[in-house]
């Protein structure tokens, strides 16, 4: 039930894209508003993600680790399709400008430096690759920080002028890494609850 | 003399408002061609909105036709609504745009306060068909409805000591919704050199496709600019001041190394965070490449002989 649920939470965004691509309602700039969306809900999944483990250590509903895997990969897939709009519909694969752009564009810069950061995360996020990597596996996946930290710093540069919803994002963001700190931790740890004897595979638990 | 009641006309013979309207936009579209094919440095291949392009006047893939009423007045730059590009249509109908009044302040022979209906009585309103640069990399082509500014500076008759004009949109908070945020400076304001305002390209418009301007689109008055990006073109005017010193605009105030006072159209000079070499026409698919002066260049370009242009950006 859980699984159903959090998957149609997470097509609902694609469903929306298609829904108003089919029916012409992405307004005079389709590309602009594809762009806008694909990246608004990557950078949402990727804040949603960094969310589940102070959820689970203040409430201490610990079956929600099994959602950050599929929230995370999700994440990872709207801003791929991100990625992919800016290459294909906005550039049309127009490689000098793309790669002037990746180079010169200090916003473009770290929205795609942030992007190349989730690919190892993504192609590690396997059982297989969990356990092979052992320890080594946080301290890989801590790179999600930063990749957050640079997405949200992406959306604030792309700003003309109205900085509203990447303020928003930041102080969000500044509140799931704030909560991660010892202090904060420790005021959260009476409320958490024993840890079961067999837990779920979670390595990310003590770095998470 | 007998004139008939309301009640005394038949219904058939009052026009359905969809015929209505399609005909004084066709009519609009017409008559911008036409005037757009009299006025050079206006595009070329100025045919009705649904209209094909007129063949060989220019290089495949540079046909400007105009682009649809329907984009025209969605999609739109009017923080006085909101910053979102359909915020200005959803919220632009709490802008009051009868009465108006507009006052002509600073080195003038004739300082006044006019009533809209006053400020334009004297001047013949005309369709031209202009492309429209914004400095965010998109574009559209817009028949608009206006007279030349120079008519009006004509008339006011400022003194020696005018060197540039500032024009000053309506600050009310009450009307304009998105003026309760500080997101930029307000009242928004802008500027032309004399030079550039005396230009017979540069407008004040009161329409656009032959019907009054909508309200999103800046009216009941607003300043068209074509050679320069968007921004130059302020909506929804009050105030005319003719003064001595460059006035510092809103784009200049909140981001002084990325607005300039010119804001001429040019793809080799970048926004800091993003290229200026291309632009989408909305409609298009593929990027098109930008134009110096946005095409304009043959009218305009002596306006700013012997200045550095990336410099003065």
């Amino acid at each position: 039930m859980k699984k159903v649920i959090l998957w149609i939470g997470c097509l609902t965004p694609l469903g929306i894209l298609v829904l108003e691509t089919v029916q012409d309602r992405l307004g005079a700039n389709p590309i602009e508003r594809i762009t806008h969306l694909t990246g608004f809900f990557g950078l949402t999944f990727l804040l949603v993600t960094l969310a589940i483990t102070p959820l689970r250590r203040v409430t201490g509903w610990n079956a929600a680790i099994q959602l950050r895997r599929p929230l995370g990969l999700f994440a990872f897939f709207y801003l791929c399709l991100h990625f992919l709009t800016y290459i294909v519909l906005d550039h049309f694969f127009d490689w000098g400008t793309i790669v002037e752009d990746i180079l010169e564009r200090p916003y473009i810069t770290v929205g795609f430096t942030a992007l190349m950061l989730l690919i190892p995360l993504a192609i590690t996020s396997t059982r297989g690759w969990i356990r092979r990597l052992g320890r080594r596996w946080q301290k890989l996946h801590r790179l999600v920080y930063a990749a957050a930290g640079l997405g949200v710093l992406h959306f604030f540069w792309k700003e003309k002028a109205d900085t509203r919803e990447p303020l928003i994002f930041a102080a969000v963001l500044a509140v799931l890494l704030l909560i991660r700190l010892p202090f904060f931790k420790r005021l959260t740890a009476r409320r958490r609850s024993p840890a079961p004897a067999t837990a779920v595979i979670d390595p990310a638990r003590s770095s998470g | 003399m007998l004139i008939r009641r309301p009640s005394d006309i038949p219904s058939s013979d009052i026009t359905p408002e969809s015929v209505y309207l399609d005909r004084r936009r066709f009519m609009g579209s017409v008559a911008a061609g036409a005037a757009a094919a009299l006025v050079p440095g206006s595009i070329a291949a100025c045919e009705p909105a649904e209209g094909r392009p007129a063949a060989g006047t220019e290089p495949a893939g540079q046909e400007d036709e105009p682009t649809p009423f329907e984009d025209v007045t969605s999609y739109n730059n009017f923080y006085e609504f909101g910053t979102d590009k359909g915020d200005p249509e959803r919220h632009a109908g709490s802008l009051r745009t009868r009465p108006w009044s507009v006052a002509v302040e600073g080195h003038v022979a004739k300082p006044a306060t006019y009533d809209l209906e006053d400020f334009l009585r004297p001047h013949t309103l005309e369709d031209r068909v202009y492309r429209l640069r914004c400095v965010e990399a998109w574009s559209m082509v817009i028949p608009w409805r206006g007279f030349e500014l120079r008519r009006l500076i004509e008339r006011v008759q400022p003194t020696s000591n005018a060197k540039y004009v500032e024009f000053i949109t309506l600050h009310d908070p009450d009307q304009m919704p998105g003026q309760r945020r500080p997101v930029i400076p307000w009242p928004y304001n802008e500027g032309l050199r004399m030079d550039e305002a005396m230009h017979r390209l540069t407008l004040m418009v009161t329409g656009l496709y032959g019907r009054d301007l909508p309200n999103q689109n800046g009216a009941p008055l607003r300043l068209v600019v074509p050679w320069k990006y968007g921004f130059k073109s302020i909506k929804s005017i009050v105030k005319i001041r003719f003064v001595e010193d460059q006035p510092s605009t809103t784009w200049m105030k909140s981001a002084p190394q990325e607005y300039g006072f010119y804001a001429n159209v040019n793809p080799e000079v970048d926004h800091p965070r993003w290229s200026q070499a291309r632009e989408r026409r909305i409609g298009e698919f593929r990027r098109r490449p930008t134009l110096m002066f946005n095409g304009y260049g043959e009218e305009v370009a002596s306006l700013y002989a012997g200045m550095d242009l990336r410099r003065s950006f």
